[in-house]
């Protein structure tokens, strides 16, 4: 079975969905997703969605549940590109994925997860460090 | 009974062809039809004459079904006199009276017809009547379809003239939104909105509602549904010329639009340079101001 490939870059997680999503897949890349936000600590992820056209309330409710669970583990979730007919659909069917951040493209969801990043720098940084130790 | 009826008819419209026009155009110059100088008088005639030849020819088939097949070109005659009629702006009751004011010409025709007894006179008035009314109705029908079409596209182009988008400054749009908001125009309202934060890689789209004039539960729903979607698209969106009136019965109602709102579009407009990181400063100060 294919699977979509998460890339690591820096300390953001960068899935790009470039196929139909049908369910197994979905639920394959919620798996993979978990698995790699836990093994590289990753603070940021985002979902690239550009080239996906069709979503129904499962892939709706998988972006949702991705969210939650990267929260937990302490990373963001950014969707970004999302097609204006998705956008349509997605609030059509009642999901508004509160509680996710959105961004128009790639760059702007980068440069959310920045701010992010470098936030936390700031903040715990000294935490951080000793964890990563 | 009625091939008789339409036999006669057709003899009568044969023979007295021309007294028959003649006395249906004075009846039609008499009439209100002229009214206003919409339509000249040669055009009246010619379409009087038109429509009297096609009459015969149509009862010629032996027919008084004026729905039926020997009637079809009858009838696409007078449906195209009856649309123009209805973009010229004639009233109704001048385009039935276009075929109504044919009966009296005829009764009288077959009045002096000499050699019509009784029972064949009463046969060619029941042919007339039936056919006239049939065809009159008809023409009221195609009237009333065209003005339902005219006023179906002015509906259209209405509701398109009053979803623009603006683009107030790079990444900010503006959507003033006029008139209330249905389910069919919040669907026109949110593709354009949406397409138009693609186009401009928006960050910020501004609702400004001073046109809405009532917010209910429902235009609220849909507000928030387009706030919604837009926020999907990774844009902001914050609502506009929320006026008193509105902003109270929204209250009262119990709706809430959890949405940063303004009082104003300028006000709007300023939240969202501020957030773009840009400023909107005087060249110079005036001097009391300068501090």
């Amino acid at each position: 079975m294919d699977r979509i490939p998460i890339l690591k870059l820096g300390g953001a997680l960068i899935v790009s969905i470039q196929v139909d999503m049908h369910d197994r897949l979905a639920l394959a890349l919620e798996e993979d997703l978990t698995a790699m936000i836990a093994r590289t600590g990753a603070r940021g992820v985002l979902i690239e969605i550009s080239a996906l056209e069709i979503v129904d309330s499962f892939i709706g409710r998988m972006l949702v549940s991705i969210a939650a669970v990267s929260r937990v583990l302490d990373a963001e979730t950014v969707v970004a590109g999302m097609r204006p007919a998705v956008a349509i659909t997605l609030v059509e069917l009642g999901l508004e994925l509160t509680g996710i951040k959105t961004a128009l493209n790639v760059e702007r969801g980068m440069a959310l997860i920045q701010v992010r990043l470098s936030e936390e720098d700031d903040g715990h940084g000294s935490d951080r460090d000793r964890h990563e130790d | 009974m009625s091939t008789d009826g339409a036999g006669v008819l057709e003899r009568i419209l044969t023979e007295d062809e021309a007294a028959i026009l003649d006395a249906w155009n004075t009846a039609l110059r008499e009439g209100a039809s002229l009214q206003g100088g919409r339509i000249r008088e040669a055009e009246l005639r010619t379409q009087a004459k038109a429509v009297l030849g096609q009459l015969r020819d149509a009862l010629a088939s032996n027919s008084l079904d004026a729905d039926g097949e020997g009637f079809a070109p009858l009838r696409e005659t007078l449906a195209d006199i009856s649309r123009s009629r209805a973009i010229q702006g004639f009233t109704p009751t001048d385009t039935a009276n276009f075929v109504f004011s044919l009966k009296e010409p005829i009764f009288e025709a077959l009045r002096r017809s000499a050699d019509v007894d009784a029972s064949t006179l009463a046969a060619g008035v029941w042919a007339a009547g039936k056919v006239l009314d049939r065809l009159g109705l008809h023409t009221m029908e195609v009237f009333l379809a065209s003005r339902e079409e005219v006023i179906g596209r002015q509906g259209q182009e209405i509701a398109e003239l009053s979803t623009p988008v603006v683009r107030l400054w790079d990444g900010i749009l503006a959507l003033p939104l006029i008139g209330t908001l249905d389910s069919a125009r919040t669907g026109v309202v949110m593709e354009n909105l949406l397409q138009a934060i693609v186009d401009e890689e928006a960050e910020i789209a501004i609702i400004d509602i001073t046109g809405v004039p009532t917010v209910d539960t429902l235009v609220a729903q849909h507000l928030l549904k387009t706030v919604a979607a837009a926020r999907l698209m990774g844009a902001d969106c914050i609502v506009s010329g929320i006026r008193p009136q509105i902003a109270q019965t929204m209250v009262h109602l119990g709706v809430e639009l959890n949405v940063v709102s303004k009082a104003t579009l300028a006000d709007a407009f300023a939240v969202a340079l501020k957030r773009t990181g840009r400023k909107v400063v005087r060249q110079q100060a005036p001097a009391e101001e300068r501090r």
